[in-house]
């Protein structure tokens, strides 16, 4: 908003000079800058009156105390600690919090025992968005039918496996290095290690073979993230049965591969290996493909994605016993039903990728010094990321965020909680609202979304007595994706009639993951559809299918519009 | 298949043709410009001196080959160039010989047994010591999907190589547990074959661990594998020793076709499956026919006269056709992408000829330039080389135009399909007294086989009694007289080009002297 007024005031009778809750209005008389301050007002009014109920407090209630006191010690640390804040594990949430913490002015050191860029950069979204770019390119170029559609010519397509893999792994290399010297540069101190927590604010972190040194902190943050997951039965060899740990390194492609778990992980893996070549059978625990996904986009998901490739699936089983191939034998998968428990079947493939989810990694971080159990081996934390003890008590200076604590396993929102705990401990109560955390899935075309699926939504209207509606817009309707040939797609919006407010919105198409961030925006925010739905799109673009989608929205007549509409805003 | 090509410095094929027999047929080029899906990523990784000898490609359309007969035991000792094996591909029988001197240390894919291109079939060592190690190669190669081949029989003690001193039974994989094996089919296969109608349980797996593979279902729905289907060309594959890869390479199939209630299953040959191949593909031709009399008074009585001298009608009728194409170039031209004409530099005639079992077209290369006698004396060889299944490749699948001649059966009339790859084909019946109208306007009888679009309208044109009479009263002007029908690719040849084409064949077949020049 301070953006918008020093425009304004810069080039006060310009016409392109706006303010994005403006270009709807009618204009009048020229601007001037008494106006603009009106303008701030009203949004931060705005932004208070429908965000505060639950998400983001202002207010300081029950945190009174602490947060006075770290207002003193802001930028000049007490004699009696190290540092003002540690962060055991150097991934992207932990690097989040560094970096906001710096800008926090906290002296602030991180501790790292394998590599900077934990998981994401190194063994996750970061290699594995190399791959998936190879495998759309590859798609693309396949489709002759595509190709032809645009009047191309392309010869047989091939690829070097190994060029492949180089690709993702400098990919890798490349984003670690900017990690490392973006917290260089800030002057947070990378302390190589394991890290323990040894007692209240004090860590001790060392090499295998090392004297462990122990550093003092005002507030720790715990951020160790997490490993696959392989349930028992199962033996990874890193060969022939293996996880995205190994699959990431891409040292061969199977002429046939079983992915057990058809999950974020496994629905990317199955993109890449059949762009590749590769022919894929999944192996599912639940009774559908794609759980968690809204079961619309699910459907669709699976026709365009699933259905036309050289996949073929079981589902409602589970993979009890998964053997390596030796001894000339193919992997072997025996597989029982889910629910009667009785064996089904024995698949026998080239190699198995285990995608069953992931693990917390927090063993070894001390945690029974300080009394805390793990359940699953997750940290258990309050809304505000601060550990809670094996007594249901809060414990004092310590948080976990990220994986760790398993509230929502994503890169962005382990890095949204470190700025979350990051913001509390310099004074400014917050709470992140994870409902407005975007999610995405890297397939061809990508899937994402935000806050609510459909049958969540209307169990919460349910309970909570209010209506649900749904609308809905196809790309197959969108300039640009037909420009592109991609007509393939669909954008569902779930809101209130009653107020406009956006519970969730899902998109399958052409760059659905980065569509989504409208929404998630407007969530994060508060913003309504009956607002929203004024705000321009550049023509033609994708971003039009939002566009469509909060125009084709019919929120009651009598839903307040938080755009003051008697006072017409002039530019 | 490509493997091999790929990895070039320290390994070689061993396996290759014979290249005394097959004189520039299989060019190491043609071998590493082919490519099938499932080989290529495969590396087999050959330690010391044991080399794998490979099922080879012995024509642009062959995917598996079938072990016709071992000419060398296990144990018997190889000298480059010698023949080792006999593989039927899907048009003749081929003798593979070696490239390296060696002991043929094992046999990994029995006699009657079929493998995939590129699949080792043998292994060879080059010395005795590693006759062990490449047995126990051979074993878990066949082990776990071989569960028909017999194993290895012991090397035999007489000959020229006794046995090894040392020889471990290294080969003694256990097979037994192997009795009850269930059909396996990867996704894509399983989707071809419910797309394509075919019975899963029907098919014999050709892939590794005698899996069914969707190249497979392919073959049995008699479908060329589309393009689209073949997976990306991968072009480098930098891959250190990989034991467990390299034993997926074993592939023999299991060949144990279930049985099913009432009726026998005879799979295809590999001849046969090429044909069905062949015929399903024709259907995306739009192709169209068009029926021509010819009078061959004078071609019969040319051929009374240059029979003693080895010419056959069959030798007679392709020089004719030869010499009108040179005349109608866009009928020896083919059309391969569905936009542009491919002109053939070349007029070789494919003739189609039965042989047990088969259907193969030998072709009369450059059939325009050469005369009536060597054209003769070449078909004959020709001929002698199908029915003996010793065809070349370019022997067979060179022709730039077919004709197919069922007249010696006493078949009337009947139309060929177009085989791809070539612009038309011609159909020629049996001779058959006709009547005609002379040059004077009176109508005669002569030998003349009627098309069955002529028929009626001759027919609404005279009195049939009349014909009666006719051949009664002028049977002295008889003539004889044979129908062509030729189908033609109507992308690239039209009705018109046809026509004038036919007009020129009647003309050189009416006034035969040229043929003989």
């Amino acid at each position: 908003m301070h953006s918008i007024c020093s425009q304004a005031t810069a080039v006060p009778r310009s016409n392109f000079a706006f303010d994005s809750h403006a270009p709807a209005l009618p204009i009048s008389k020229p601007i001037n800058l008494r106006f603009c301050g009106l303008r701030k007002e009203a949004f931060g009014f705005s932004g208070l009156t429908h965000s505060c109920s639950s998400r983001v407090r202002f207010t300081s209630r029950g945190h009174s105390k602490r947060i006075s006191a770290s207002a003193e010690n802001n930028g000049t640390p007490p004699k009696s600690f190290d540092y003002d804040l540690i962060i055991i594990g150097a991934g992207v949430g932990g690097h989040g919090a560094a970096l906001h913490a710096v800008e926090k002015g906290l002296k602030t050191a991180i501790i790292e025992g394998d590599v900077v860029g934990g998981t994401c950069v190194n063994r996750g979204c970061v290699p594995s968005k190399a791959l998936l770019a190879v495998s759309g390119k590859m798609r693309e170029l396949q489709s002759e039918h595509h190709m032809k559609a645009l009047g191309l010519q392309v010869s047989a397509a091939g690829y070097d496996r190994q060029g492949v893999a180089d690709h993702a792994n400098n990919l890798a290399s490349k984003i670690r290095s900017n990690l490392t010297n973006s917290m260089k540069a800030l002057g947070v101190d990378i302390l190589t290690g394991f890290g323990t927590v040894v007692g209240p604010q004090k860590v001790k972190y060392g090499k295998v073979g090392f004297p462990d040194n122990i550093v003092t902190a005002k507030d720790i943050i715990i951020a160790t993230g997490s490993v696959p997951f392989v349930p028992k039965g199962i033996e990874v060899d890193g060969k022939t049965v293996i996880t995205s740990d190994h699959a990431l390194k891409l040292e061969s492609v199977p002429d046939w591969i079983a992915i057990v778990g058809s999950g974020y992980i496994g629905l990317e893996f199955s993109d890449v290996y059949t762009a590749l070549g590769s022919e894929v059978t999944f192996i599912e625990a639940l009774d559908q493909l794609m759980p968690g996904f809204d079961p619309e986009i699910g459907k669709l998901a699976q026709r365009v994605l699933i259905n036309p490739r050289k996949i073929d699936y079981h589902t409602g089983v589970f993979a009890t016993k998964i053997t390596p191939a030796k001894d000339g034998k193919p992997v072997t998968i025996e597989l029982i039903d889910a629910k009667t428990k009785e064996p089904k079947d024995t698949l026998e493939v080239d190699a198995a990728l285990i995608a069953t989810g992931r693990a917390p990694f927090t063993n070894g971080l001390g945690l029974e010094n300080i009394n805390v159990e793990t359940q699953r081996g997750f940290v258990p934390v309050d809304e505000r990321m601060q550990v809670i003890d094996a007594n249901g008590n809060l414990v004092p200076h310590l948080y976990c965020i990220g994986d760790a604590n398993g509230k929502m396993m994503l890169a962005h929102a382990a890095s949204a909680q470190g700025i979350s705990v990051v913001e509390q401990v310099t004074g400014r109560d917050h709470v992140l609202n994870h409902l407005s955390i975007p999610a995405a899935c890297f397939t061809h075309p990508e899937i994402s979304m935000v806050g609510l699926t459909e049958p969540q939504a209307r169990e919460k209207a349910e309970k909570e007595g209010f209506e649900v509606s749904v609308a809905k817009t196809s790309f197959k309707a969108n300039t640009k994706a037909l420009a592109e040939n991609e007509g393939e797609g669909l954008a569902k919006l779930i809101y209130r009639p009653d107020n406009g407010e956006i519970l969730g919105v899902h998109i399958f198409g052409l760059h659905a993951a980065d569509l989504i961030h409208e929404a998630s925006n407007a969530i994060a925010l508060g913003t309504r559809i009956q607002d929203i739905k004024f705000a321009v799109h550049a023509h033609p673009t994708l971003s039009e299918v939002l566009d469509e989608l909060f125009k084709s929205a019919k929120v009651k007549a009598t839903a307040s519009s938080h755009v003051p509409v008697s006072e017409p805003v002039a530019v | 298949m490509a493997s091999p090509f790929l990895s070039n410095s320290t390994i070689s094929f061993s396996s290759s043709l014979k290249s005394s027999t097959l004189p520039r047929l299989f060019p190491s080029v043609s071998f590493s410009s082919i490519r099938f899906k499932p080989t290529p990523r495969r590396i087999l990784t050959v330690r010391s001196k044991i080399r794998e000898i490979f099922m080879p490609a012995l024509s642009s359309t062959m995917t598996e080959g079938k072990i016709v007969s071992w000419v060398k035991s296990e144990g018997d000792v190889l000298s480059k160039g010698e023949s080792v094996v006999v593989v039927e591909s899907d048009k003749a029988d081929m003798d593979v010989e070696t490239f390296y001197d060696g002991i043929l240390a094992a046999i990994v894919v029995g006699e009657g047994e079929t493998a995939p291109v590129g699949a080792a079939i043998g292994i060879l060592a080059e010395t005795e010591d590693e006759i062990a190690e490449a047995k126990a190669k051979a074993a878990s190669n066949s082990g776990a999907s071989a569960p028909s081949a017999p194993p290895p029989p012991p090397a035999p003690a007489a000959g020229s190589t006794p046995a090894p001193p040392n020889s471990t039974p290294a080969y003694a994989a256990p097979i037994a547990s192997e009795g009850l094996r269930k059909t396996v089919a990867t996704p894509y296969a399983k989707k071809l074959a419910k797309q394509h109608k075919v019975d899963t349980e029907s098919v014999v797996g050709t892939g590794p661990y005698g899996r069914i593979t969707p190249e497979d279902i392919e073959a049995a729905a008699g479908i060329l594998p589309s393009k689209t289907n073949v997976g990306p060309v991968v072009v480098v594959e930098v891959k250190p020793a990989a034991p467990t890869k390299a034993t997926s390479d074993s592939s023999a199939p299991s060949s144990i076709p279930p049985p099913v209630p009432g009726s026998t299953v005879v799979p295809f040959t590999t001849m046969q499956t090429a044909v069905s191949k062949n015929m399903v593909e024709s259907i995306s031709v739009p192709t169209f026919r068009v029926g021509y009399p010819v009078t061959t008074d004078a071609l019969d009585a040319l051929y009374e006269k240059v029979k003693p001298k080895g010419v056959t009608m069959t030798a007679l009728l392709a020089k004719a056709a030869a010499m009108a194409l040179v005349q109608h170039p866009v009928v020896n031209a083919s059309c391969k992408d569905g936009k542009s004409f491919s002109y053939n530099s070349n007029i070789n005639i494919a003739i189609a000829v039965a042989i047990n079992g088969g259907l193969i077209t030998p072709v009369l290369q450059d059939a325009d330039k050469l005369d009536l006698y060597l054209l003769s004396q070449k078909w004959k060889e020709l001929v002698e080389k199908a029915r003996a299944k010793q065809l070349q490749p370019q022997e067979y699948n060179s022709g730039t135009f077919t004709l197919s001649n069922l007249g010696m059966f006493g078949v009337d009339k009947f139309d060929a399909i177009l085989p791809p790859g070539q612009g038309a084909i011609m159909a020629v019946g049996a001779s058959k007294p006709t009547v005609v109208a002379d040059a004077d306007g009176f109508f005669s009888l002569k030998n003349k086989m009627l098309l069955p679009v002529l028929l009626p309208a001759m027919i609404g044109v005279i009195d049939f009694a009349s014909v009666l009479l006719a051949s009664k009263m002028y049977s002295s002007v008889m003539s004889s007289t044979i129908g062509v029908n030729v189908t033609a690719d109507h992308r690239i040849i039209y009705g018109a080009d046809l026509a004038a084409f036919l007009q020129t064949f009647s003309k050189i077949v009416e006034n035969p002297g040229s043929l003989t020049l």
